[in-house]
């Protein structure tokens, strides 16, 4: 079946947007909490970030 | 006229251009068979030339197939340096004579062939590529690139000597880049004593990467940090140097992690050790994947473009790709930012002393 391919696109990038927003939300709880190390908190959600987009991307070009 | 004002009637004036030659093509594709198989298979043809690397340098080229540009050399090992000049491949439509060797070139790859352009295959696949050392379109941007880093580095260091300690020129905004690179990613992961002499590596692949990714997405610019040779070049120095500025408490961490039981001691070693690869290839993956899909959707839609020959489609996605190239330039400064932030968090895992903990 060729079309498995697509279905699992779809599961990567539920499962990247699941783990960046999770991410994103708890950094604005967090910066809510304490504005004051607002900026360490986003330098955390970037990386943080960015380390899962890339295996996101990386699952993404295998299917 | 306020700067805004310039840039909301530059943005109209272009959108009103490219829409409306888009709208002209209609008349000049008349000679295809098929409307739509032909505008796709022009469209297929400007993506895979704008994203794949190229032996010749081709600036413009018109519908009757002629190309502005020039041939680049090519310089190959095949028993010996051949260097010739790409012109004799034609565009890959013919066999490069050169001496008594043939070389055809296939899906912009060299491979060695007979006389009459045959190579040996092997399930419908060429088998004999030659060692491929030529200047292409990517090593001429890479060079471009490392000659305006140089210019533009130089003057901000000839300034320090000239303006007594405050820059002039391009340094003036280089120099704050410089100093968030040396304070926020260098020297709050490495620490005071060991941060020197990592900084220039981490400069150099902050600029290069950012620099790339912002030629890439003008006109006449090359793909090259969407390429996997060159990102996977640069994850090999980031390897390459976390290996041999490594301390003995980064081995120890890999093969005998302190503080565990033994049995898990055991287990995390060859966890560990595939690691320290691992790291360097998400590197790799992360920056390639970002440039070349991101390349890949706004050409698809600024094709999409010319698909729908209708008043409506063409602005609208006009409209969506001009939004993604603004995403698009911020995704190149980020990359850059991360592939230098991980980087240096590798260099702290390696350069970092037992009485840090």
């Amino acid at each position: 079946m060729e079309g498995l391919n697509y279905i699992g696109a779809g599961l990567i990038v539920i499962g990247a947007g699941l783990g960046i927003g999770k991410i994103g939300g708890s950094a604005m709880e967090a910066i809510a909490r304490q504005p004051e190390a607002s900026g360490k908190i986003q330098v955390a959600m970037i990386i943080a970030a960015a380390l899962i987009e890339g295996i996101g991307f990386a699952a993404l070009f295998a299917a | 006229m306020k700067i805004g004002n310039y840039l909301k009637i530059l943005f109209f004036s272009l959108f009103l251009t490219v829409t409306a030659s888009a709208q002209h093509g209609e008349e000049s594709s008349k000679e295809e068979a098929h409307q739509p198989e032909g505008i796709r298979a022009q469209i297929e043809e400007v993506k895979k030339h704008h994203l794949a690397d190229s032996h010749d340098f081709i600036l413009v080229s018109t519908k009757e197939g002629k190309h502005v540009g020039f041939p680049l050399p090519v310089i190959i090992w095949d028993n010996g340096l051949k260097v010739f000049s790409s012109s004799k491949f034609h565009h890959g439509e013919e066999v490069a004579v050169v001496g008594e060797n043939h070389y055809k070139l296939i899906h912009h790859k060299i491979y060695k062939s007979d006389a009459n352009g045959n190579v040996t295959e092997e399930h419908g696949h060429p088998i004999n590529p030659v060692l491929d050392f030529s200047i292409t379109r990517n090593v001429v941007f890479i060079i471009f690139a490392g000659l305006l880093l140089f210019l533009a580095f130089r003057s901000l260091a000839k300034s320090y000597g000239k303006n007594n300690g405050i820059p002039t020129g391009i340094g003036r905004f280089l120099e704050p880049i410089v100093l968030y690179i040396r304070d926020e990613i260098a020297i709050a992961n490495i620490g005071e004593k060991h941060y020197k002499k990592y900084m220039p590596y981490l400069l150099t692949v902050f600029f290069f990467i950012w620099l790339l990714n912002l030629l890439g997405l003008t006109p006449l610019g090359a793909n090259v940090t969407g390429n996997l040779a060159v990102t996977a070049a640069l994850a090999l120095v980031t390897y390459l140097i976390t290996t041999f500025t490594a301390k003995k408490d980064y081995w120890k961490h890999i093969f005998w992690m302190p503080g565990v039981p033994l049995p898990m001691k055991i287990v995390l070693a060859p966890i560990e050790l595939m690691g320290t690869i691992i790291k360097p290839f998400s590197l790799m993956i992360r920056l390639y994947a970002n440039m070349f899909a991101g390349h890949v959707v706004l050409m698809s839609i600024l094709g999409l473009m010319f698909i729908y020959k209708s008043w409506i489609g063409s602005p609208l996605s006009f409209g969506l790709a001009f939004f993604l190239g603004v995403l698009e330039l911020l995704v190149a400064a980020l990359q850059a930012y991360v592939f230098t932030m991980l980087s240096a968090l590798y260099f702290a895992s390696a350069s970092e002393e037992h009485s840090d903990h």
